[in-house]
């Protein structure tokens, strides 16, 4: 890979200073980052890490919502975040395998945003706030496409604000090779409604499915998006699966997560 | 070029290193241990994997500089202070969980943190925990022996057709 | 029950300790003084032509020492092939130039252009991307069928068409089989693909070239399964060094299965280039590099056609396969789909007609190769799925119309039509034990169990035959081999007693340090742990052809047992001598030298401390020393054989298969050690439920490879495999060597596939979906997904 000057601040006010000049670019855990530096498809000059800074770390619960700090890795929200919000802890400890969650952060997923990852699905499914050093986003702003997402540049993820569903459930049909989506669904029932996001499927990245939203917020059962179909015109077409077989994963894994979510 | 100081196997080690320098890398051209491989490049084989601070991670995928003070230990240091085969160790000795040894430092030492996490893992949480470390020799099933052996547990009918 | 450390005894491996302990030495562990490194700069379009190279500016990056490309390399030779195919009309196939780099043409993704020398690996890479090469891309040749249309383009210019070869077997019965399927009471035919794999042993390649002015010595250290080979290819065909100067080391090597067989370019430029910049040049792959350099495996398109009497006997067989070649001929590639997949086409069946027409076709894909089982999981998927279509297509029980064409023990030695001779068998007794490993009797339950949680089981069944240990040379001379297939050894025994026996074997996770010990160490009577394996290193010992082929026991430990008889009988001359008796008189017994019906013996230390410090001895009929050299040929191939079943659920909402169950029952003759056999069987059953379900070596329309790495290319991982039941109690021992041993390597690759796609039609068909007969591997969620619903 391309060499680069790595820095380690010790708090959110150095690093943000460390990510102004040209060039720089936040490491977090680095589980995707590092391999496509090694394939020299990254050439930060700077890379600033954010996994030494107290203030971006830990699982905290209050007033119904669950907030992550961005630097927190899969594994400790695996853990920590089991008992105030077990849908998104069980997610947590989807993602890769276990040496790669205990790098890998909610942060750095969020701010990748790839289209097969786990995380989008949770904070989009949920109806999550991404909290940055400047700034709330609202997870339906945030996501703007493939690798795409609101931040500016410079901007860093500070923390991941959940509001704590009444019943969540992820169920990943994971792609064999990689062990990322093909197709991964993240249903969420709140008192207002039911909020259903899938990845892994879509040209666009995560999405809200509506129509599967709509007939589970009347019925949360599996039986109620029985027969509903997402088009499958968006849909990612590779050698792992058709355009048509990802469009009917989506229906089974809701289906699916709707029971997870029991 | 930064020095980079921590803790291998107890002890206290240093090296030169660039931003991208490695903890593989570390280990395997600055301190000269080359018992931790490299398969991939990918984060998928596992064959690199060590403890840093007590937790599985792929020294592929870290920073040196990252880990600098961090206590580290890798297949070197898994033997017995006499040098006698670990428990760990042993029981893949026994059970014939290797073959060509490429995968076996990252194979015992994902073994090692599952056994620390959980220290009756069942056939299947094995196989779950050991989904990051890639074998091409053994099929693993000599592995997950291997590590339910280490974990105390009875192997005996695992694999053998009932009578 | 065998003595521990003898023969039959699963005794421990003794190289574990230094693999568990981080203590392996592989070749990228080897950091020799003064050494640089080398980058190739790669072709990244499957096809184009090279219209200059520009390298100025690469040459002032820092720290580079030299960049060479194809014109360095024109005073050598290209990179050689070991086999030469004649076709059916007794014309010897297109043999194209392959250069040690790319030469006017780029003919695949990955095919080297340039070699940058430098003094770190990354300055090397920095130089790299400074290299500017003007490239004209060109169509690709990817479909094979395509490629042998009238006007296709050329890979190679200089060739007359993209076919290699148009090989027919047995071009005489051709006549014969047409006739048998004309007057056929059913026909059953098969069209598929036999899946790209790639090898993908945990160890990246890695070449290190060292060259010493002072003796003019080269030493090229390398992850090889057969470093002699590896010394007579390079320093005979490429690069012109005569063998004593040149020494090649293979140390421990991280698995092989094939695509460490072949002798590559980055080993030729290594150690030409070490001379060039006078430094010690490594070369170490990275993985996405190995997708694109390492040869692969498999790629065959085949039609298969069965023809059967109206009592459901097997009449006559005939098959149809392109198979791919790839950009280049691999060191072995012209042999695969021929002599190692058409010989085998009777499988264990007395079909009395048989004809394959094998096309050999060049692409602009990587070079195509051996990979474990080479041309046998070709024939026995074919063939497999071929009988168990033709079951369901009479109605019969595939297991019953098996049995019913099998060869019988009493037809042993049984001539094939398609060449060999199968020495021996007995494939009913396999079947037998497969059925009852796998609790057949149990099936119907298990799948009304699977029913109730909306699952569809199936069971499949194949059964295997191979050919291991190919031999004997003076025949495979005849069929095109550019090489001998025997095996060597040395046996060296200290005036102590301890012995060094050095093979040309080469273990690459075959355990050989254990099991060879095992066999002298049974011989003489002495402690293994007496007893070192040396392999590896061509300065000390003899030339040997390597291991592949599950050939090791076979053929390296016969040469082992004559070495070892050897040393057995002049030992026993100095014993008689010591002993003042009669040489006839002597037994040799627990590692004790007796006069027969006396209590007068001599240990083994008492005799090879004589042979040594030879003061008693009979130094006027016997030379001092025991130390013996054996070359084995064998006088055929071994035939291991056996019946693998396979249960599986399929989830019919997302077409995903779980194998529950893998049983195996083989029949590999005399076993020396069973845990590292039964250890072989895993790794091989892994390996073909890996082809069956998950890896997929693909190429898209450009040329481009789609799996290129572990993030496509699907791996089998801990929690894709059952636990596996195998067995290796059926035993008809091998009739021609002198172990009675066949060979374990490669059976579990052969068999399974058949075994697991038989499992998953089973399961669809139980459940209705009779309009699938077959599906393509791997056999993806997506496409039985496709399958139940097309």
């Amino acid at each position: 890979m391309y060499d680069f000057e790595l820095v380690k601040p010790a708090s959110l006010a150095e690093a943000v200073k460390a990510m102004g000049d040209d060039g720089a670019q936040a490491l977090a855990g680095g589980q995707t980052l590092v391999p496509t530096m090694k394939q020299r498809l990254a050439s930060p000059e700077r890379l600033v890490s954010l996994t030494g800074i107290a203030e971006l770390q830990g699982v905290s619960a209050a007033e119904g919502r669950v907030t992550i700090g961005a630097a927190t890795c899969h594994a400790d929200v695996a853990a920590k975040a089991a008992a105030h919000y077990p849908g998104l802890a069980a997610l947590a400890g989807q993602i890769g395998d276990p040496a790669v969650r205990n790098r890998g952060t909610i942060g750095g997923s969020l701010a990748n945003n790839d289209p097969s990852a786990c995380y989008p699905a949770a904070a989009l499914g949920s109806g999550a706030t991404i909290v940055t050093n400047t700034r709330d986003i609202a997870a339906d702003d945030y996501f703007q496409g493939m690798f795409a997402t609101a931040l500016e540049e410079g901007e860093i993820i500070t923390a991941v604000r959940f509001p704590v569903p009444q019943a969540a459930g992820y169920v990943k049909f994971a792609q064999p090779a990689s062990r990322f989506a093909l197709v991964g669904v993240f249903v969420a029932r709140f008192a207002d409604g039911v909020r259903v996001a899938v990845t892994g499927a879509s040209n666009n990245g995560v999405f809200r499915w509506a129509e599967a939203e709509a007939a589970l917020s009347g019925d949360f059962s599996a039986d109620a998006v029985t027969g509903l179909t997402v088009p499958a015109d968006d849909m990612i077409a590779d050698l792992h699966g058709s355009a048509e077989y990802r469009a009917h994963l989506v229906g089974v894994m809701t289906a699916r997560a709707v029971r997870a979510a029991g | 070029m930064t020095k980079v100081t921590m803790t291998v196997n107890g002890k206290t080690v240093s090296a030169d290193t660039e931003g991208r320098t490695l903890l593989s890398s570390f280990l395997r051209d600055g301190l000269g241990m080359t018992g931790t491989h490299i398969g991939c490049d990918t984060s998928q084989c596992g064959a690199c994997l060590v403890h840093v601070d007590g937790k599985a991670v792929k020294s592929c995928s870290v920073f040196a500089q990252e880990v600098a003070g961090a206590q580290v230990r890798t297949i070197e240091g898994m033997a017995n202070a006499d040098g006698s085969l670990s428990v760990i160790q042993q029981a893949f000795q026994d059970h014939h969980g290797l073959q060509c040894g490429f995968c076996t430092p990252g194979m015992v030492m994902s073994a090692a943190a599952l056994l620390a996490e959980n220290p009756k893992p069942t056939e299947h949480e094995v196989r779950h925990y050991l989904e990051g470390n890639l074998c091409r020799c053994t099929g693993y099933h000599n592995i997950v022996k291997a590590v339910l052996a280490a974990s105390g547990q009875d192997v005996s009918g695992l694999g053998v057709a009932a009578e | 029950m065998p003595k521990d450390g003898g023969i039959g005894a699963s005794t421990k491996r003794r190289e574990d300790m230094r693999f568990l302990t981080g203590k392996g030495r592989y070749t990228d562990d080897i950091n020799i003084r003064g050494q640089v490194h080398a980058h190739f700069l790669r072709s990244d379009v499957a096809h184009g032509r090279i219209n200059g190279i520009d390298l100025s500016a690469a040459e002032a990056m820092p720290g580079v020492l030299r960049i060479l490309t194809a014109a360095d390399f024109a005073a050598v030779g290209g990179i050689p092939c070991g086999w030469q195919v004649t076709d059916r009309h007794g014309q010897v196939m297109q043999e194209p130039k392959h250069p040690v780099l790319a030469d006017g043409k780029v003919r695949h993704v990955g095919d080297p252009i340039a070699m940058i020398i430098a003094e770190t690996y990354e300055q090397a890479r920095d130089a790299a991307e400074a290299v500017l090469v003007d490239i004209t891309e060109l169509t690709p040749v990817l479909d094979m069928k395509a490629a042998l249309a009238e006007g296709a383009v050329k890979v190679h210019d200089d060739l007359t068409s993209n076919l290699c070869y148009d090989w027919g077997f047995v071009e005489e019965n051709k006549a014969a089989v047409d006739a048998a399927f004309a007057k056929a009471a059913h026909v059953t035919t098969l069209e598929l693909v036999n899946n790209r794999l790639v090898a993908n042993p945990m160890e990246p390649r890695v070449a290190v070239g060292d060259f010493e002015s002072h003796s003019d010595q080269y030493t090229l250290y390398t992850t090889s399964q057969n470093p002699h080979v590896i010394r007579l290819l390079m320093g005979a065909f490429v690069l012109g060094i005569p063998e004593h100067k040149l020494r090649v080391v293979a140390p421990d090597v991280g698995g092989g299965f094939g695509s460490k067989i072949y002798h590559y370019a980055e080993e030729a430029a290594v150690t030409f280039a070490a001379r060039l910049v006078g430094r010690p040049v490594k070369w170490t792959s990275s993985r996405s590099e190995a997708f694109i350099s390492d040869a692969h495996g498999r790629d065959h398109v085949t039609k298969i056609e069965l023809a059967l009497d109206d009592e459901n006997n097997f009449t006559a067989l005939r098959t149809d396969t392109y198979a791919n070649m790839g950009a280049y001929l691999s060191t072995f590639a012209p042999s695969i789909p021929t002599w190692l997949h058409g010989t085998l086409m009777a499988g264990n069946y007395k079909t009395p007609l048989i004809y394959v027409n094998v096309k050999a076709v060049f692409t602009n894909t990587v070079p195509v190769d051996a990979y474990r089982g080479a041309g046998r999981p070709e024939a026995t998927f074919q063939l497999e799925r071929l009988v168990d279509k033709a079951a369901r297509e009479l109605g019969v029980d595939p297991v019953d119309l098996r049995r019913q064409n099998f060869i019988t023990p009493d037809m042993f030695p049984y001539q094939t039509p398609v060449a060999v001779v199968y020495d021996t068998g007995n494939y009913q007794a396999t079947m037998d034990k497969l059925l009852e490993i796998s609790d057949h009797a149990g099936f119907e339950a298990r799948r009304a169990e699977s029913a109730t949680r909306g699952k569809l089981r199936g069971f499949g069944i194949a059964h295997y035959i191979e050919a291991c240990g190919i031999a004997p040379s003076n025949l495979v001379g005849q069929l095109g081999a550019r090489a001998g297939l025997y095996e060597s050894a040395t046996v060296r025994v200290n005036a102590t007693g301890s012995i060094s026996v050095y093979t040309g074997s080469h273990s690459h996770g075959q355990g050989h340090e254990t099991s060879f010990a095992q066999v002298v160490a049974e011989m003489i009577g002495i402690d293994a742990n007496q007893i070192d394996i040396v392999h590896g290193d061509t300065s000390n010992t003899p030339m040997g052809m390597g291991t592949y082929g599950s050939r090791s026991l076979a053929v390296g430990g016969s040469a082992i047992v004559k070495a070892t008889n050897k040393i057995i009988n002049k030992a026993k001359k100095i014993a008689a001598h010591l002993l003042e008796a009669s040489e006839a008189d002597i037994e040799l017994k627990d590692g004790k030298f007796a006069v027969a019906g006396t209590d007068k013996s001599v240990d083994w230390a008492g005799v090879t401390l004589a042979a040594y410090v030879p003061h008693n001895y009979p130094l006027e009929s016997l030379e001092p020393g025991l130390e013996e050299t054996a070359f084995y040929d064998p006088s055929n191939f071994t035939y291991p054989s056996g019946a693998y079943g396979c249960e599986v659920e399929v989830d019919p909402d997302t077409g995903k298969v779980q194998v529950l169950s893998f049983a195996a029952a083989d029949d590999f003759g005399n076993i020396v050690n069973p845990m590292i056999v039964e250890g072989q069987v895993q790794g091989g059953l892994a390996q073909g439920i890996g082809q069956a379900l998950l890896e997929n070596c693909a190429y898209d329309g450009n040329g481009q490879l789609l799996s290129g790495s572990f993030m496509d290319y699907a791996m089998p991982r801990a929690d894709d495999l059952p636990m596996f039941t195998v067995d290796h109690s059926c035993i008809t021992p091998c009739t021609h060597n002198p172990l009675g041993v066949k060979g374990c390597g490669e059976a579990g690759a052969i068999g399974s596939p058949p075994a697991v796609v038989n499992a998953v039609i089973d399961a669809l068909q139980r459940a209705g979906h009779a309009h699938v007969t077959h599906i393509d591997m791997p056999v993806t969620p997506a496409r039985v997904w496709a399958a139940m619903n097309g």
